[in-house]
Formats: C-alpha cells, structure tokens, sequence
C-alpha cells in the first residue's frame, strides 16, 4: 500500500528531526560542554526511520551506543534527550545515561548500550514478554557491522530461531566499526547469508532509500508478527561523521565523505524519489525543514538552561548496600 | 635520558618484546592498521608484521579465549581490551580458564598470558568507559593484578608482565596516560615532561610485580594507594601539610605486605585509597590485612577513600570522582582520632 501523504510528512519529519538533532550536536560538542564520548547518526536516518514507522509504541527497540536515531525514531522526547546529553536533571534520564544511555520504556525504547553486542540478547528477552499476548507484537535489536562479530549477537540469533520468537535482527552496515573495514572483520563478507546460516528469514535493502528499507520491512514484519520466527535485515548504509566525536577518520579514503554526502544522503534521495513519483509537493518538505530547525533551536536552549544533577542524586535508583 | 607519556612507554615496552622474543604476539580491536584508539600500539603492526600484530574483531570473550590457546602453545599473546568496562565478556574464560589452567593440569599447561586494559575515570566516559574493575580480578586466585601509575613503571612492569609465566591482567589508568593528574579537572594538564617518572630509558629494563613504590617518604601516616589516586592523595596530604608516607602499590597480586606493614607499624595511621567502588573493593582487603598485621601499632580506626556504590554517573563526575576534597576527609577523621 502506498504511503499516505500524512505517513510522507512524518518519515521525514522524523529524518530531519534525526539529521539535525545530529548536525547540531556535531557543533555544540566542539563546545566542550557536552561530556563523554558521542557517536552520531548522520547518514543513517533512514534506517531508523524506515524500520520504526511501522512500529507501535507497545513493540520494542534495543538499540546501540550510536542510538540517537533510534530514539528519536521510536518517539523520545527530543528535547528530553537533549537534556540527556547535556547531563541535565530532567533529561530522559535524569542526566546519569548520557548519549550512549538513552532509554524511555514509555516509547517501547528500550536502551542506547555502550557495550558494543549487548543489545542483540536484550532484545531476544524483549521478543519472549512481546509474545505474551499473542497480539503479533515484534522485539527489534539495532546492530552494527561490527557488532554482528560479537558472540552475544550469535547467541541470541541462535536462541530467537530455536524459540521461534518476533525478534528482527536490524543490522545498519555502514562499513566501519570503528576505524575498521566491515569486509575485514566481517569473516564471511555477506552478513546477511550468514544470518541465514541460523535459519531465519534473511534480507537486505538499501539502506540509504527511507522506501527501500519501508517496504522491506512491511515484508518481514509481517512475517515475524504472524508468528513465523525472526528475521533479519542487512541495511547498506553510511555515517556521515566519525565513529566517535573528534575521530580524525584517516580510514577514509580522498574525497570519500563528499562523494557519500553527495550520492547517499538519504535525505536528498527521499526528495528526489518524492518528487520523481509526485508523492508530495517539495515545499511541505521545504516547511517541515523550518520547523524541525525551530525544534532543535528550542531543544538545545532549553537543554542549556536546565538545571544539573545534586550530588545526592546519584544515590538515586540503585540499591546501595550499606 | 629520553622523555616519554604512559602511552610511549607502553608502545616502546612492546616493541622491545616483539624484537627480543619471537613468541610475542599482540591482538585485539583496532591495534594494528589503525594503532589503537589511545595510540598505544601505534607503528607496531608496520614494523613487526601482520602475524605479530593482529587486528582481530569485536569478540571481547573471542580474543581473551584466543591469547590463552596461543599461550598454552607457546607464544606469549599481550591482548589488548580497549576499554576495561569491555572485559566482562571475557571474564569466564579469564576466571575458568586463564586463573585455573596451570594448577589443574599441575603446572603441565600455563598460560603466559597478558592482558592490557585502560581503566578508571576522569575523562567524562560515563558508566561504560570509566570503571575500575582491578578488584573484581583480585578475587580471582590464580592470575597477577598490576596498576602502574607513570611511564617508567608502565615500561617496566609491562615488560615484567609479559616475562612472566603466570597471567597478569595489566590496568592502565587512562587518566594517567599523557600526564599526572592531582584530581583537580580545572587546573591546566601537567605532560608527563615535567615529571621525573617521565624519564624513561630507550632500553629493556624490568619492574618487577610485587614490589610497592614509596613514591614519598613520611612519619604522620601512611596512605596505601594506586593508580590515579597515588597523585590526588598525595596532593591532598601535601595541601594539608601532612607528612604522609604514600605507597603506590603498583600490584594488587602480588601484594607487596612487607612494605605496607613496616610503614604502617611506623606511623600508627593509615588511609586506604582507590577509584573503584567500596563496597567489597580491594580497600577492603586492604584494612582486613593491616589490621590483621598491624592492630597493636594502630593510634586510629583505618579510613577508606573510595568511588560510590553507584554506576558511574554521565553527569557531576566531579561529584563521583574521589577527589581531593574526600582524601582529606579520611586524612582529618585518622589524623584527629587519639
Ligand atoms: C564490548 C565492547 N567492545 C568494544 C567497544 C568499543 N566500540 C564502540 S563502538 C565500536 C564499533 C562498533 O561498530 P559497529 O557495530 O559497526 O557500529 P557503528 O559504530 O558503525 O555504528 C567499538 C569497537 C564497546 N563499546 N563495547
Ligand atoms: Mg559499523
């Protein structure tokens, strides 16, 4: 079924919301006023954002240490997370996650993780308690290519098939963990046949075409919501940034992320296919735009201002043992 | 005599044993092609070869597995866990296997095996790149927990580790790698140039595990740390005008007792102190023993100088952190007690 104008306008309100939460941040981070080590999103905005559309707030996302998109994507309060990263007392997290921590369980937004292979078996759990009520709720687990290379990943690919569960192993190849090659440390070279090594249904897309990776999905959601078993997606995709904040990124190749701005930004590609198939008139985008930068403008203003932990409170929300 | 940062010293310490002893292997996540995400490793893979510098992939329990199957082989693997907080999935094969093998197999098999991890806190990481997990290791039996706290140690006790048959778990405290750090994050980084511990020769040379550093001399009492700390509380003793003796312990296994315990029964007082949370910490091994050796010579209950019982915190690290402002705490309530 083809997307409905009011579907249009959201899938890329979302991504420019994604896109220039992460533009900005870029530069309020050479600030030095953010602490810890941030890792950004842009590039891939339309692998979050295609994958989450279909989502209601009742199923799940487990997402990675470069989760800003994911949040956002699954309906976090922009302005809380950036609180969040600011260290703020009312961030989503009251200030103790940070941006590798994000989390709202409110949204089905079940964790930002710093541990690089951590989120796969979290998710697997999450696909156990969506299956309770048999309503074809789904678990998603956002990995990268490098990721995937983790034993906790194979682990749970292995026990979501073996329990037959609606669990979809999202993994955003955008060649690079960290400063090496996915074709290095991917053994196999093709993730995707090696998920299907584990017996589940395997696919991938184009990760950078926001309706590539939409229709895929529809596909394989229905698959894991009728009870079928898991699934994954490769997504071929690109982060327009370094691996962290303040990466010199001399893995690159000359000229490489002005080619990538230039042919993969998902972006400009969701206008041109729009405009190529009359889906919407490039001027509702043109005042989305507008607003998205009021938003961010806002969400970093009031992150700004907003008042710090107290040292007591980092006694809040553990058991301390004396 | 040549200068040099934590982070020289280490990268000169492995590229003596690759060239000394063809049976060094180094692994782990980004130290070959790209040289480590702190440097430590830079130029090391174009040297001395892919085979002796592996680039392995994100497999933390993968790589720890591996060193200890190259270690009973025969080589002498140093792996490298490019954060301390990315040890636990490696963590059974270090306790089940690495701590145990020589003693099941009655010394037919070990495992010389090192393995290399930043640790602590003070750079703005947040909960999954700030941890102290040393203690955690302590309680271990089996393999060697080391902690040095400047480059000319680091040099030489990495050497000493990678010589050594037994095990060692190597923490480097991150804080520590470009300079020394005194726990005040708004005074101006002091480089490793200005110190004397920056001096460090071209050479083999050994620090041996097991023998504590009295980094200063002094007869009011006795501060047993490492790491980090050995700075913020020897700033704190100093800012008081305390003449504090203060042991930097360099290895927690072995535990140099002979030195803590002499200078302890000299002074009558001790604080305790380290990064890494309290409560079951290795602080508090630490107080058991000194008590235990030294109760008749106490004039004071020990004080502990320690991280929260928390998660460590993304926001009021400065809050968390165990700064001069706590060492002085401990430092009044022993000094003040009759
Ligand atoms: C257990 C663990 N090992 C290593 C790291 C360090 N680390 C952080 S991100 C990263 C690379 C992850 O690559 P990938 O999964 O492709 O995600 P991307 O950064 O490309 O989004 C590594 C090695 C970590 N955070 N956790
Ligand atoms: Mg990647």
């Amino acid at each position: 079924m083809p997307l409905s104008k009011d579907q249009l306008r959201r899938a890329y309100r979302q991504m420019k919301t994604i896109r220039e939460f992460e533009e900005r941040l870029h530069l309020e981070i050479a600030t030095g006023d953010i602490a810890g080590f941030t890792h950004l999103y842009c590039g891939q905005e339309a692998v979050a954002v295609g994958v989450c559309e279909h989502l209601a707030n009742d199923d799940f996302i487990v997402s990675t240490h470069r989760g800003h998109g994911h949040c956002i994507a699954k309906g976090c309060d922009v302005v809380g997370m950036m609180k969040e990263i600011y260290g703020r007392r009312d961030g989503l997290c009251k200030g103790k996650g940070g941006s590798m921590h994000i989390a709202d369980v409110n949204v089905g937004m079940l964790g930002a993780n710093g541990i690089v292979g951590a989120g796969a078996p979290l998710a697997v759990g999450a696909g156990v308690a969506a299956r309770m009520d048999g309503a074809g709720k789904v678990s998603i687990a956002f990995s990268g290519d490098g990721a995937c290379n983790q034993g906790t990943t194979f682990e749970a690919m292995n026990m979501a098939v073996v329990l037959k569960l609606p669990v979809i192993f999202v993994y955003e190849n955008n060649h690079y963990s960290e400063h090496t090659g996915a074709d290095y440390a991917v053994g196999s070279k093709d993730m995707t046949k090696r998920a299907a090594g584990f017996g589940m249904l395997a696919r991938k897309a184009d990760g950078c075409d926001f309706f590539a990776v939409y229709d895929l999905m529809t596909e394989v959601l229905q698959h894991c919501r009728s009870g079928a078993g898991p699934a994954s997606v490769e997504l071929d995709t690109e982060r327009f940034f370094g691996h962290f904040e303040g990466d010199p990124q001399r893995y690159r190749g000359p000229g490489e992320l002005e080619r990538l701005r230039e042919t993969r930004d998902c972006l400009k590609n969701f206008r041109a296919t729009a405009k190529a198939r009359k889906l919407i008139d490039l001027a509702e985008l043109d005042a989305i735009d507008a607003q998205v930068m009021q938003l961010i403008e806002s969400a970093v203003t009031q992150a700004r201002a907003a008042p710090v932990p107290q040292a007591a409170d980092v006694f809040e929300d553990v058991y301390v043992t004396y | 005599m040549p200068q040099m940062n934590m982070i020289q010293a280490l990268n000169s310490a492995m590229d003596i044993m690759l060239t000394r002893d063809p049976s060094v292997v180094l692994m782990g996540e980004d130290i070959g092609y790209f040289g480590g995400v702190f440097r430590t490793t830079e130029g090391l893979q174009r040297k001395h070869g892919e085979h002796r510098v592996l680039d392995t992939p994100i497999a933390e329990g993968g790589i720890i597995a591996a060193a200890i199957g190259m270690g009973v082989n025969g080589l002498r693997p140093v792996a490298e866990i490019q954060f301390a907080d990315y040890i636990y999935p490696g963590f059974d094969q270090i306790v089940s296997e690495l701590a145990r093998l020589r003693f099941r197999t009655a010394g037919d098999f070990f495992a010389p095996v090192t393995i290399r991890t930043p640790c602590g806190g003070g750079i703005r990481g947040g909960q999954t790149h700030s941890q102290s997990p040393e203690g955690i290791f302590t309680h271990v039996c089996g393999v060697k927990v080391a902690m040095p706290s400047n480059p000319y140690d680091a040099k030489g006790m990495l050497i000493a580790s990678i010589e050594d048959d037994d095990p060692v778990l190597f923490f480097e405290p991150k804080r520590l790698y470009n300079g020394p750090f005194d726990g005040d994050p708004n005074k101006p980084a002091v480089p490793w140039s200005t110190h004397p511990k920056g001096e460090v020769p071209d050479g083999y040379y050994t620090v041996p595990l097991g023998k504590a550093d009295i980094v200063r001399p002094g007869n009011d009492l006795t501060i047993v740390t490492y790491g980090t700390m050995t700075f913020v509380a020897a700033a704190a003793a100093a800012a008081m005008g305390l003449d504090a003796e203060v042991i930097d312990l360099r290895s927690m296994v072995p535990l140099d007792v002979d030195t803590i315990c002499t200078s302890v029964k000299k002074t009558g007082r001790c604080v305790v102190a380290h990064e890494a949370t309290r409560f079951s910490g290795f602080g508090a091994e630490l107080v058991a023993l000194i008590q235990e050796e030294c109760f008749w010579n106490l004039e004071a209950p020990i004080q502990r100088v320690a991280g929260w019982d928390t998660p460590y915190p993304h926001a009021f690290e400065w809050e968390y952190f165990p700064g001069q402002a706590r060492v002085t705490t401990a430092l009044k309530a022993v000094m003040e007690s009759a």
